[in-house]
Order: C-alpha cells, then structure tokens, then sequence
C-alpha cells in the first residue's frame, strides 16, 4: 500500500514552497538594494512583483488543499501539508513586508536619506539568512536548527532598538527631518517584523517534524 | 475526543497465541478502554484478527490453538479452563467481515440466539428484536419486512442485521472483523454512525483495514505488526503524530 504517486505530489509542494521563499527572499533583498541605492524604478519593481508571491501562495494553498481532500494524508504527511499552509501565510506576509520598504523607498523619492544605512542592512541580511537557514531546515527536517533560528529573533529586536533610539534622537534634534526619519522607522519596522515571521515558520517546522505545538520565542514586540 | 472515562473493561498482559507450532502473537499488553472504540490496524497478516479472535475464545474452535498470558475481561481471567465459553461469547459478541445472516426470516436471525439464551415468550422476544434492531439503525427500514428472508435485504442492512444479532442478547463486548470492507460507502457511512451509538451501550473493539475509517471512529488505536503491539495509543495522537516511525510509515503508506 505504497502511495508513491501522492508522496511525488507532496514532494512536488515542497518544492513550491522553497520557490516561493525564494521569491520573497528576492523581493526582500531587491527592496533593500533598491532603497540603499535611491533607485526608484527598482523599488516600483518589487511593488509590481508582490503579486507573484501572492499568486504562488494560492497555487499552494490550492495544491494542499487538493491533497487533503483527495489523499486523506495522515501523521507526518498531514502536519507536512498543515505546516505548508501555515507558512505560505508568513512567506506572503514577510513578501508584504519587502514591498512595504519598497513603498517606502518610493515615498522618499528623491530625498537623500537622513542618514547612511548601516543597521538596516544588517538587519535584512539577519532576517534574509534567518529565513533561508529555516526553510533549509524545512527540507532537513531539522527541528533543532528551527528551534536555535528562534532565539536569532532578539539579535533582530536589538537592532531595531538601537536604530528606532538613534532616529528618535535625530528627530529631537532636527525636528525638519521627522518626515524622512519616520520613513526609516518603518522600514526597520517591517525588517523586525520579517524576522518575526520567520520565527512562526521556525515553528511550524518544529511541529511538523516532532508533532509537537511550541511556542518558541515571543518577539518583545 | 477525552471524555476522561478511562475505566479498562479488558486487560491484557503478556499475550501470545501459537496455531500449533507456529506463534501467531507475542507478548501483547493491552487495555481495552469501557464504552469507547479500539480500533487495530496493521498490514495484512500481522495478527489484528488473530488477537480479536482470542477475545471470545473464538480459536477454540480448532484444534492445537494455544494461548499463554492473560485477557482480564471485568477482573476475570477469560483464559482460564473453565470458563463458560456460550456465557463469554454472548458477552463478548461478533460481528464478521462479510454479513452472515442465516437462512431465515428478520425475525427469527435475531430471535435465534435469544432463543438459545432461554427466551421464549413471544411478547418479549417481539420487544427484544425491536430493540435490537432500534440499537442498530435497522428498525426503520425493515419494520414491514420481519417475516422476509434476511437474505433479501441489501448488504448493508445484513451487516446492520448482524449487529443488530449480536447486540440482541446484550452483550457487553463487540468484536468487529472489518465490519464494512464488503459494504459501499453509504452503507458504511452508516455502520460507521452506528459504531459512534454502540458505544454509549458497548465497549467496541474493530479490525480494520481502512486507516480513515480507524481515525473516524476509534478513540484508540493500536498498530500491530508481525504479532506484537507497535504502538498503542489515542486515535488523534497516532494519526496527527505517532511515536513510532514504523507506525508512522504504515498509516502514510511508506510501507505496507
């Protein structure tokens, strides 16, 4: 009683989900590329290409919704096909997310930034390296490495602290540029929030391999 | 789901069963909860009839079976030699894999074994086979078709008949040897109703090879395999997450 053709089409997802991460992946870097440089066509780029995520995350939905009702799956496969669903949700979020900064980038404009970006990128790339290590330990079924990405999530906060205090002190001191810094705000505010999604992803990859409901690392935000 | 009725009807430690030479079950360890469904799964061969067999002495039947350890049904030990085996098997009922009604009408397949347990007067017999057929879903149906020969009625309603049969000289147990696998899907959608009714009165034990239908109905499973008991555990937590990784390639078709 091998059911090799529904195992093919459960491998088939998988490998959606990792491209649809890839695409958010993409979308966050591109985002962030994009506001560093000024590059306003680019930023309008990423806006046009969220739905291309949002897409992909029904196509899913759609296909795991196929199976259960045609396959009938059980233990691993069902909390495999729940853990999907469960973060294509935070994958098209984290998306929302990319294209937020990219928003944000088109709203400054022309404006020169009010200060160089040094946290924000190194925000981007914790939350980008957090997001692929996970979704590797996806495909691993490595719960232990989904747990440890978990407690990344406070090197994530910590930054976003130190770049919300430094900006507040600039607004305190220069009250002209509150408009712009605030813009900054955000953008760090949709990277702490990134990070925060992957967590959630951290910990459906936690159940699906151990069965298990934990709740990992509650964000201080 | 939990209802926190936990009370063991039957207990059974250190199982085995031998068709002569050969053993058929090892060492099993089991409780078998009152007034829920137990259902056992496990591929073909692996012992789940064998075991629900034991439960009424049913091997008895033929030669050179032997069982060792213990089955403690209401604290008494059922394998002991002198134990009333027409008394345990109306306690303990059966219903089989295909529908077994007899040659004769509605009426008289279930007043058959009422008889035999010294029922005779026919006012009560007429209350007891309503009831029965009440207890299994069948009364509506076949109310105007009692003198009918059993044999007419559809598959389904055979299968229902024999329940119906077996809950009639109330039992307290009922073994079921995968009661729908020859039934479509209505009529086990119905059988399967039915199961969630009997165990209000019943404590039910079913073989089965439709892991859906074990997860629908049961509120325990137990996974045997070549013999012994895998894994025992609550229906939702061996279909949502199974401790054994050889349980867990058998209900996701990994093997099997």
């Amino acid at each position: 009683m091998t059911r090799e053709a529904f195992h093919k089409a459960l491998t088939d997802v998988e490998n959606d989900l990792m491209q649809m991460a890839s695409l958010v992946s993409v979308a966050l870097n591109d985002a962030m590329a994009a506001l560093a440089k000024r590059d306003v066509a680019a930023s309008q780029r990423v806006v046009r290409n969220d739905i291309h995520i949002n897409r992909k995350r029904f196509a899913i939905e759609e296909k795991c919704i196929q199976l259960i009702a045609t396959q009938q799956p059980m233990a691993v496969d069902l909390r495999i096909l729940t853990a999907i669903i469960n973060i294509i949700t935070d994958l098209e979020r984290i998306g929302d997310h990319a294209e937020g900064i990219a928003k944000i980038s088109i709203s400054i404009g022309d404006a020169p930034l009010v200060k160089p970006l040094i946290d924000l990128p190194v925000m981007a790339a914790k939350g980008d390296s957090m997001l692929k290590r996970c979704m590797a330990a996806f495909i691993e079924r490595d719960a232990e490495t989904a747990r440890s990405i978990c407690n990344e999530d406070d090197e994530v906060d910590a930054l976003y602290d130190a770049i919300y205090n430094e900006l507040v002190l600039m607004m305190v001191d220069d009250p002209k540029i509150i408009k712009d810094a605030t813009y900054l705000i955000w953008a760090a505010h949709n990277l702490e929030r990134t990070a925060d999604r992957v967590t959630n992803i951290a910990e459906r990859v936690v159940y699906m391999v151990t069965g298990k409901m934990e709740e990992m690392n509650v964000s201080k935000y | 789901m939990n209802n926190n009725h936990e009370k063991n009807k039957i207990i059974i430690s250190g199982l085995s069963f031998f068709y002569g030479a050969k053993q058929a079950l090892r060492n099993i360890n089991l409780d078998i909860k009152e007034n829920e469904v137990t259902a056992l799964i496990g591929p073909s061969g692996c012992g789940k009839t064998t075991f629900l067999r034991c439960l009424n002495r049913m091997h008895d039947l033929y030669p050179e079976s032997r069982y060792e350890g213990e089955i403690v049904l209401d604290g008494k030990n059922i394998l002991e030699k002198d134990i009333d085996l027409i008394k345990l098997r109306s306690k303990v009922g059966m219903v089989f894999q295909k529908p077994t009604p007899f040659p004769m009408s509605v009426f008289d397949n279930i007043a058959f074994g009422l008889k035999l347990n010294g029922i005779k007067n026919r006012a009560e017999l007429s209350a007891r086979v309503e009831k029965a057929l009440r207890d299994s879903a069948l009364w509506d149906e076949i109310k105007d078709r009692l003198n009918e020969s059993a044999l007419s009625l559809s598959g389904g309603q055979q299968q229902r008949l024999c329940i119906a049969r077996a809950v009639a000289v109330e039992p307290e147990v009922i073994l079921m040897d995968e009661p729908c696998s020859a039934l479509d899907p209505m009529a086990t959608a119905k059988i399967e109703d039915l199961m969630t009714d009997l165990k209000k009165s019943y404590t039910v034990v079913i073989v089965t090879h439709n892991m859906q239908q074990a997860a629908r109905v049961s509120e325990y499973t137990d996974f045997f395999m070549m013999g012994e008991t895998l894994e025992f555990d609550r229906t939702q937590k061996i279909f949502t997450a199974p401790s054994n990784k050889m349980t867990e390639n058998y209900i996701t078709g990994r093997f099997g």
